[in-house]
């Protein structure tokens, strides 16, 4: 992305001083004024750029090196390459036996969180927040006396990917921090998915999510923070998702 | 029912039928239901172009017994209408539809003795032509606040997404929209925190502004429908209520909701939203979403999208739209698939009765970039879309995927000599923004709002 957005293109605003607050304070892409009703030049050609760049990003690995450093147990799913990834969204959600195997013999079985991180969509996106992240959930969840397993990096994976691992490792509960797919502002966006009780086919509504995790929306640090306290209250309450909620609902009179 | 068998080839069944009729679309392929080849393909189309509207009304995709969605659909047939045209072939109810003699009223009239079934069928038979032809044919209107879809005009969602949820930042992505010209169909935002406390806040700045401007138009947050119950019942001012929805009961349970839910929030819409109604629904839809939560019950994705709008119609929306590149090539590799999918959803929705709008999409991951979606908009204003998603430059820094930009909204007016809706269009003018349907020096600043 282009450090200097097109914001002093808008040519005679009514407030000059005003429009600049917009635009510093704002990542969307404001006061970029027109030429008739088409954007300016320059506008369009920095959203082309930005667009390639994107699709740059949704093509990468992750570093090894990072792995190694962070001391994730390294997995794979059913994928071989980025193409089959893309295509097949079913295949990375599964896991092999033999790696199912693998996880076993390398992770600690039966824990009360266990925590998975993922490539998904957005390689950058891992490598940009989990550092800052990862030691700030493991220091708040053992702060909380929470168990925590061994963490493990999956390769291709999907978000539903977690039920597997968590599911073979018998996990209470399960997160994964996943590359969301790269947009034009950023490509460095991770979302963390949680349920309680991962088991494979679960449906989507009983997992919760944070997602916009980066610099630009919520910062590594605090979602860290936020994390720890939503871990804490699904264990407490043996559930997640929409189950989190339905509970308030019945306490809500009309 | 048995083995369809004609000259052209064998099928399964109707279902499989169905699928092996559709245009190409990965999804299809990745549930393992597409026709291998074209010539399969177009053979499917010849026998499903000889199958009644009979036996697609008695073959439901999946069974009554099983699926609420299913229940939906086939309980608001009306049963007189269907039996006057129960015996047409899918083929006679394209050549109605396409005949330049049959009016907007004689669809109209049609229409309550169809299922989603066949307006999906119909749909597979049709060119892409054909399909804009149709759709342009037909008028729908609702009415929130103001009212949406008369004909000569067009409307756009202003989508202010931001993604700390800062609601200044909404705000002001809202003025620069509004100074464009969009806004009218609904100012939208879809919150990255889904909890009620969040929705109101949103719901209470962007109600405020309009209130503050004298903006003739309605809010939505787009949390989960839940969240939105709990914050309205806590008072928040919300214009309308949104929901995701899939053509299946197993998609729907994914989403979190089933029909009893929406009735409920139906209920409570009717009662507490803070238009003036009658039509307080926002859905959103698109093609693949059954499948990517392995819900999609060996149905192709045409057919399951043309379910969401049966359900969808027994709500009343206010707005309905598509999303169509939303998901990923997965479902819908390329421009060309988008492009295929858009035409066939505004078609569809239409058909039913529904307002239709639609985002055209793309996100980063697929063979797609912004001329495919700028065609998809030309397209489809002029196959009578009622409005488009709008986002600052096309770029929605929170979803993470482009649509059509603010900019995009007055072109497309410019292009089609369309107007917003009145009062929303003499708000405009009166704020100095436009002046003879053109963009005035004022326009395209958002501290014109200060
Ligand atoms: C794509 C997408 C979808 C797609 C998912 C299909 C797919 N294959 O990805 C569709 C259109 C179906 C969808 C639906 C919904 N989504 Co959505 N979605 C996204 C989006 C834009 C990108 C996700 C992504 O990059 N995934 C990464 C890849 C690697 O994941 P994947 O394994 O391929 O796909 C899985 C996830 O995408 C996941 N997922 C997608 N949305 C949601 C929402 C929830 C609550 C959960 C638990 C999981 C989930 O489901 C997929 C299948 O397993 C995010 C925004 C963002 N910036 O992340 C919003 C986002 C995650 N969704 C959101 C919401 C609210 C919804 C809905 C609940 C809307 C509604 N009112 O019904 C529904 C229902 C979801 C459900 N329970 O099944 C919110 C979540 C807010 C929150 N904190 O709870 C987000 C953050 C957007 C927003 N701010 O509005 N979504």
């Amino acid at each position: 992305m282009s450090d200097k957005r097109a914001k002093d293109r808008l040519d005679g605003p009514r407030d000059p001083d005003l429009l600049e607050r917009i635009t510093d304070r704002n990542p969307s892409r404001l006061g970029v004024g027109r030429a008739g009703s088409r954007p300016r030049t320059d506008t369009l050609l920095e959203f082309r750029a930005d667009h390639g760049i994107a699709r740059d990003a949704v093509l990468t690995n992750v570093d090894e090196g990072f792995i190694e450093e962070t001391g994730l147990v390294k997995i794979g799913t059913l994928i071989e390459d980025t193409e089959e990834y893309l295509a097949r969204p079913d295949r990375g959600r599964e896991i092999s036996a033999e790696t199912a195997e693998y996880l076993r013999e390398h992770c600690e079985e039966g824990p009360e969180v266990q925590l998975v991180v993922a490539d998904g969509l957005s390689s950058s996106a891992v490598e940009a927040n989990v550092p800052d992240l990862l030691p700030i959930l493991l220091d708040g969840l053992a702060d909380r006396d929470l168990r925590v397993g061994t963490p493990v990096f999956v390769e291709y994976g999907r978000v539903d990917v977690m039920d597997a691992i968590g599911e073979e490792l018998d996990a209470d509960c399960c997160v994964i921090l996943i590359g969301e797919r790269p947009g034009l502002a950023s490509a460095e966006s991770l979302s963390a998915y949680l349920v309680y009780g991962p088991e494979r086919g679960g449906p989507t509504a009983k997992k919760s999510v944070i997602s916009n995790i980066h610099q630009g929306g919520l910062p590594p640090v605090e979602a860290g923070a936020q994390l720890v306290d939503l871990i804490a209250e699904m264990c407490e309450r043996e559930r997640s998702g929409i189950d989190l909620r339905e509970d308030d609902r019945e306490f809500v009179t009309d | 029912m048995a083995t369809i068998s004609r000259r052209e080839g064998e099928f399964d069944s109707l279902r499989a039928l169905l699928a092996k009729a559709n245009e190409r679309k990965t999804g299809d392929e990745l549930a393992g239901i597409a026709a291998d080849s074209d010539a399969e393909r177009v053979a499917a189309k010849k026998a499903l172009s000889r199958v009644t509207l009979r036996e697609l009304r008695e073959n439901p995709v999946v069974p009554y017994q099983e699926d609420e969605v299913t229940r939906v659909i086939q309980d608001a047939v009306r049963e007189p209408i269907y039996e006057r045209i129960k015996e047409w072939s899918v083929a006679e109810l394209r050549e109605f539809l396409v005949d330049s003699s049959t009016t907007d009223r004689e669809i109209r009239a049609i229409r309550e003795g169809l299922t989603s079934e066949m307006i999906a069928a119909v749909a597979k038979l049709m060119s892409n032509m054909d399909l804009a032809l149709v759709s342009s044919r037909m008028t729908i209107t609702a009415r929130c606040n103001t009212t949406i879809g008369e004909p000569g005009t067009l409307s756009f969602r202003l989508q202010p997404n931001d993604p700390a949820d800062d609601v200044e930042n909404v705000l002001d992505s809202t003025r620069e929209g509004l100074s464009y010209g969009t806004g009218d169909a609904v100012i939208g935002i879809n919150p990255v925190v889904d909890s009620a406390e969040n929705t109101a806040a949103i719901l209470e700045a962007t109600h405020g502004f309009i209130e503050e401007w004298a903006v003739p138009t309605q809010n939505c947050c787009l949390s989960h429908v839940t969240t939105q119950m709990e914050a309205i019942r806590e008072g928040a001012p919300a214009d309308m209520v949104f929901q995701s929805l899939a053509g299946t009961e197993a998609g729907n349970e994914e989403f979190g909701i089933d029909v009893s839910l929406l009735d409920e929030a139906d209920e409570l819409a009717r009662r507490r939203c803070s238009s003036s109604g009658p039509n307080v629904w926002y859905f959103e839809t698109g093609q693949g979403a059954e499948l990517s939560g392995d819900a999609h019950e060996g149905v192709d994705q045409l057919t399951l999208e043309s379910r969401c709008y049966g359900l969808a119609k027994r709500y009343d929306p206010f707005l309905l739209n598509t999303v169509v590149g939303f998901i990923g090539p997965e479902y819908l590799y390329d421009g060309r698939q988008v492009i295929r999918a858009g035409l066939e959803d505004v078609f569809m929705g239409k058909l039913h009765g529904i307002p239709m709008g639609i985002d055209a999409c793309y996100t980063n991951h697929m063979e797609a970039d912004q001329n495919d979606i700028e065609t998809l908009a030309i397209t489809l204003a002029a196959a009578g879309s009622n409005y488009f998603i709008t986002v600052p430059m096309g770029d929605d820094v929170m979803l993470n995927y482009q649509s059509n930009s603010y900019h995009d909204a007055a072109t497309l007016r410019e292009l089609f000599g369309r107007e917003p809706i009145e009062p929303f269009g003499e708000w405009l003018r009166e704020m100095g923004i436009t002046e003879n349907g053109r963009l005035t020096e004022r326009a395209g600043d958002p501290t014109v709002f200060a």
